[in-house]
């Protein structure tokens, strides 16, 4: 099982977290046409290799965080980071 | 006492001669010794056949009397599939014989042998695909032919259940190999666990020479004492992300399996090496066994194997057992040896047991043993489960490790073979202790300085040891996989050369391709026999060598698992409410919700409902989601939760909300109540509490993160009671001073909190999901039982009594009010529950808002609507079809339905096509039953008190 380093409580089993998805910006609600609200809502980029992605520490310290992920070796290749404006994903 | 095939007392054995122990063998009584396998007893008593194959139910005997033994799975008891040649015999066992009927000596269905060229690869794919109408009859005929134990129904659940670990480094093996590299790593400071299958420790060791049994004993006395925490009977079944390690203890006390989950920050791999089975033909005939059997039934188990023997060598391995069939007696009748260029096609005689073996000197020689050491496989499956690809190595004709892993390193024979005395083997397996240890504590510092909060670690970062160890020499080997016959490749499935010579000329001549279409490989010994011989048959084919052709990954698990290890113990929890005593006692009958146990009625729903409709009920809804928030910005918040206008709630008042997904689905609903300035208290459904709180709390984290909001879930703080009916007011005036019940001070939807019952801190607001004149009040679960008592005290006269969830439901129906997820579905947006006033597109931005404003231009989204069956009577089931009349065209379907008590009749919500949604429209109901029954769609979702004046009274 994978380890997810939360930011707060350190490295977890993914199972302690709840995989929230790619980390997205969602569009401006009063600008945005159907298209590219559905593409935020369905669409997800699946790349092989580097993925920024959001985590919810469900079991721990309640926080969501966005880390960056190599979807190849599954590692984590860059600190994830904390609290603040984090991107959604949902 | 003395059994016809046990020898005297071997200087090496691990029986206990003292101790007998009584068993059944096909219900016949037979005798063992304590320290036996099931097979060795088997043995011992001359038993040569222990089982009957799986496809053409040949009678087979021992092959390599170890874990892997193909030919030794047995039936114990109620317990299927037992390894016979690893399980320890104890008094009293009932072992029998599987894929035999009626019995092991006389099988009638060994008759396949005879069309066994019409049950070769590809066999069920190609026989039993045509025509479809007769699945059902083929399926009844390839039931009996179904291989394996009897699975006894009956049997209780076992006991089985889960650790969570933390060592620095695990060993897997416990061999020569893993012993020194555990107590090396343990010696440099490491917390070491080390998990052997076997219930000795010492691997090959046991079955040498007095003297390689006394290192076993003292490598495992070494690894006791320097700490190494040694499982036996334990398998580490799988290597997964980050060195997450599974082992499935078989030896831990009182429960039949313990699944043991280690995150170790080293894995050491050293399972040794598997003797691996010769093809010729007649090799599955009882009494061909590997060098590795004979060795350990003579000297483990004191058993003589055989009267005269012929032996086929290309090894020391294979010339120690000859060593050691000469010391029980045994008559060698020749020696083949493969690295003079001798060899053998083929092992001739009957069914039952081999009698001669033909050479390829064109000799044939009478023998009633013929025993193969023709090499290795190496069983690399948990070095692949870490990413690496091990390399054939024609010249030692075997696969080694690549050193290529950082956190997993591999020692013993996966890594070379030792020198003659095999110092060099052990100082590898030292070296490999070593740097794991190292490693072990640079990955510890890793893990705690990336944890925020823990100690601080103690200087820098350590280096990252680099491996240093000494390449380990690697014996040259002859390439021996299939003599010029053709024989069984994998004795589990029944699969020959032959077989994977057809399906290659049928095109699946790729090795993954061959595996699956053969099944060659996939047996109990997950190829440990098997893997090499299959691709070495295949390289054959193809004209390649075996590093071309390659072999198939190596997944988990190591060997199999059993579905108890992995369940292991339930830890899902139970909720209950603090009343939950009281419903038990006065017999409610219990309803499982989610993770709650509620009740659901106290014996007769119906008069439950006429009670509440006409006097006053009370119910106990503590699953309630219940979340407190406090803050300026709470408004905010719920204004970009839910759908509706929330900026101006006055204090004391409390509103009814729906709230969308992103996509405008339905994702929960309920009521908010403001109790104080910058104080409130929202309700969710009970199974949405959870899924709600992580929804505020990711709105808050991530797009609003200067909104002031505190947000505390309190499901369990509160024990929730529905005070509902036209006396409720009265009864709840009975218990309170200090809340004013009035109904021109507090009206429907309006929250006060006071005192009930001497109850402090109670929350109570005025709503009517049952349509009644309703109060829910929200004590202080500490209290709750109290003032669940005194309210059926303080009621007597007014005829208070409990009611359950069903008669909650069947009055919330009456009332037309839906429930997310019964009446919606992950489809269902916010205007197709008529909600659509409640939907404020002015707001500037709430979640959800911009699929909700286009679902509002889509008239023809689904409706949901009441009905009502034309004939009272009929009370349709939920999720019935509602079809356009006299076709099958699907217009909607029934989500809710019940037959309502007040009004005498079937009532209902359903999601109908728009076409259909308007008051008065007949609707086609498709019943389960297949008949078609009239619906009427009413006006509004209430079937009863559509104006509201009973719950505003």
């Amino acid at each position: 099982m994978l380890l997810v380093p939360c930011p707060h409580c350190g490295p977890r089993n993914a199972s302690d977290l709840a995989y929230v998805g790619e980390a997205r910006r969602r569009p401006d609600p009063a600008a945005t046409s159907p298209s590219q609200w559905r593409e935020y809502l369905y669409l997800r980029s699946n790349p092989a290799g580097l993925l920024r992605e959001t985590w919810y520490c469900r079991a721990g310290c309640g926080r969501y965080f966005v880390v960056e992920r190599d979807t190849v070796s599954n590692t984590f290749s860059a600190p994830p980071v904390p609290g603040r404006k984090t991107g959604r994903g949902a | 006492m003395s059994l016809p095939s046990r020898l005297p007392p071997q200087p090496t054995e691990v029986i206990d001669r003292s101790r007998v122990l009584e068993f059944s063998w096909n219900g016949r009584p037979l005798t063992g010794f304590d320290g036996d396998t099931i097979a060795s007893a088997l043995a011992a008593s001359g038993k040569g056949i222990v089982s009957r194959s799986m496809k053409y139910h040949r009678p087979r005997g021992l092959l390599t009397a170890d874990y892997w033994d193909p030919n030794a799975l047995v039936q114990v008891g109620d317990e299927p599939n037992v390894r016979a040649a690893h399980r320890r015999l104890e008094a009293g066992m009932r072992v029998s014989a599987q894929n035999a009927w009626p019995s092991l000596e006389r099988d009638v269905r060994a008759a396949n042998g005879l069309v066994q060229r019409f049950l070769t690869a590809g066999f069920y794919y190609k026989t039993f695909i045509r025509p479809r109408r007769l699945w059902p009859a083929y399926e009844k005929v390839l039931a009996t032919f179904a291989p394996g134990g009897r699975v006894d129904l009956q049997t209780p659940h076992g006991r089985h259940d889960k650790r969570y670990a933390h060592p620095d480094v695990v060993v897997a093996g416990g061999g020569p190999a893993g012993l020194v590299a555990a107590t090396h790593a343990a010696r440099a400071g490491a917390r070491v666990m080390l998990a052997e299958h076997e219930y000795r420790l010492g691997g090959h060791l046991l079955w040498g020479e007095a003297q390689d049994v006394a290192l076993a004993v003292r490598l495992a006395d070494e690894a006791a004492r320097a700490g190494v925490e040694l499982l036996t009977d334990s398998t580490v079944t799988g290597r997964y992300e980050d060195n997450w390690v599974a082992i499935a203890q078989r030896s831990h006390p009182g429960v039949a399996e313990r699944l043991i989950k280690a995150r170790a920050k080293m894995l050491v791999v050293a399972p040794g090496l598997v003797e691996r089975p010769y093809v010729f033909a007649g090799n599955d005939r009882p009494g061909v066994m590997t060098s590795g059997a004979v060795r350990r039934l003579v000297r483990m188990y004191a058993v003589k194997p055989g009267e005269r023997a012929v032996v086929l060598t290309a090894n020391p391995d294979g010339d120690a057992a000859v060593a050691a069939l000469r010391a029980a007696g045994v008559e060698i009748v020749a020696v083949v040896d493969a690295r003079a260029g001798e060899g053998i096609v083929a092992a001739h005689g009957t069914a039952r047991r081999v009698e001669a073996v033909e050479l390829e000197d064109g000799r044939t020689l009478p023998c009633d043993l013929l025993v193969t050491a023709v090499g290795w496989t190496a069983p690399t499956s948990l070095l692949n489960m870490a990413g690496d690809r091990p390399d054939f190595d024609p010249t030692s004709a075997r696969f080694f490790g690549s050193d290529a892993l950082e956190h997993v390193l591999a020692t013993g024979g996966l890594a070379g073979d030792g020198d003659s005395d095999g110092h060099s083997l052990l100082d590898h397996a030292a070296q490999t202790g070593r740097l794991a240890a190292a490693r072990a504590a640079v990955v510890a510092h890793r893990l705690q300085a990336r944890t925020a909060h823990a100690a601080a670690v103690d200087g820098e970062e350590p280096p990252w040891p680099a491996d240093t160890r000494s390449a380990l020499p690697r014996e040259p080997h002859p390439g021996l996989f299939r003599a010029r016959t053709h024989g069984i490749v994998d004795y589990s499935e029944d699969v020959s050369s032959k077989d994977l010579v057809a399906a290659a000329a049928e095109g699946y001549d790729h090795i993954e391709l061959l595996k699956r279409y053969t099944t060659a490989t996939m047996g109990p010994s997950q190829g440990k026999l098997e893997t090499v011989n299959t691709v070495a048959v295949l390289a054959e084919l193809r004209g390649q060598s075996i590093g071309e052709v390659g072999t198939t990954v190596w997944r988990p698990p190591y060997a199999p698992v059993s579905l108890g290890a992995l369940a292991g113990r339930i830890f899902e929890p139970k909720r209950v409410s603090p009343i939950q005593p009281w419903h038990e006692a006065h017999g409610a009958h219990p309803i499982v919700a989610g993770q709650w146990i509620r009740p659901e009625h106290y014996g007769d729903p119906a008069a439950e409902v006429v009670r509440t409709r006409t006097g006053v009920g009370i119910t106990d809804v503590t699953p309630l989601g219940k979340l407190d928030l406090q803050g300026p910005d709470v408004p905010l918040l719920l204004s970009h939760l839910y759908t509706g206008r929330w900026m101006k709630l006055p204090v004391g008042s409390v509103r009814y909300g729906v709230m969308c997904g992103e996509d405008g689905v339905v994702l929960d609903d309920g009521v908010t109540g403001r109790l104080g300035e910058e104080h409130y208290l929202m309700s969710t459904t009970s199974s949405g509490a959870r899924t709600v709180l992580e929804w505020a709390e990711s709105w808050l984290q991530t797009e609003h993160p200067q909104w002031r909001v505190h947000l505390t879930p309190v499901t369990d703080a509160f024990t929730s009671i529905n005070v509902a009916g036209p006396h409720s007011r009265t009864l709840l005036a009975r218990l309170t001073d200090d809340i004013d019940l009035d109904p021109e001070s507090f009206g429907f939807m309006r929250v006060r909190r006071g005192a009930i019952a001497g109850s402090p801190d109670c929350v109570v607001w005025r709503i009517g999901f049952t349509g009644e004149l309703s109060f829910e009040v929200h004590v202080p679960s500490g209290y709750g039982l109290h003032v669940w008592q005194a309210l059926l005290e303080a009621g007597g006269d007014l005829g208070v009594a409990p009611f359950g969830l069903e008669a909650q439901r069947i009055m919330r129906l009456e009332k037309g009010h839906f429930i997310v997820g019964q009446d919606t579905d992950g489809l269902t947006q916010a205007p197709t529950t008529g909600l659509g006033r409640l939907i404020a597109l002015d707001k500037p931005d709430f979640a959800g808002k911009p699929e909700l404003a286009w679902a509002l231009q889509q008239p023809q989204a689904p409706h949901l609507v009441a009905l009502q069956p034309v004939d009272p009577r009929v009370v349709p089931d939920e999720a019935c079809q509602i079809v356009r009349a006299g076709t099958d065209e699907i217009l909607g379907r029934i989500t809710s339905s019940r037959m309502s008590p007040t009004l005498g009749r079937g009532i209902c919500l359903g999601q109908v096509a728009a076409e259909v949604a308007h008051p008065g429209a007949e609707v086609t109901v498709r019943l389960t039953n297949g008949e078609r029954v009239l619906a009427r769609v009413l006006e509004e979702h209430a079937h009863f008190d559509p104006e509201g004046a009973r719950l505003r009274g």
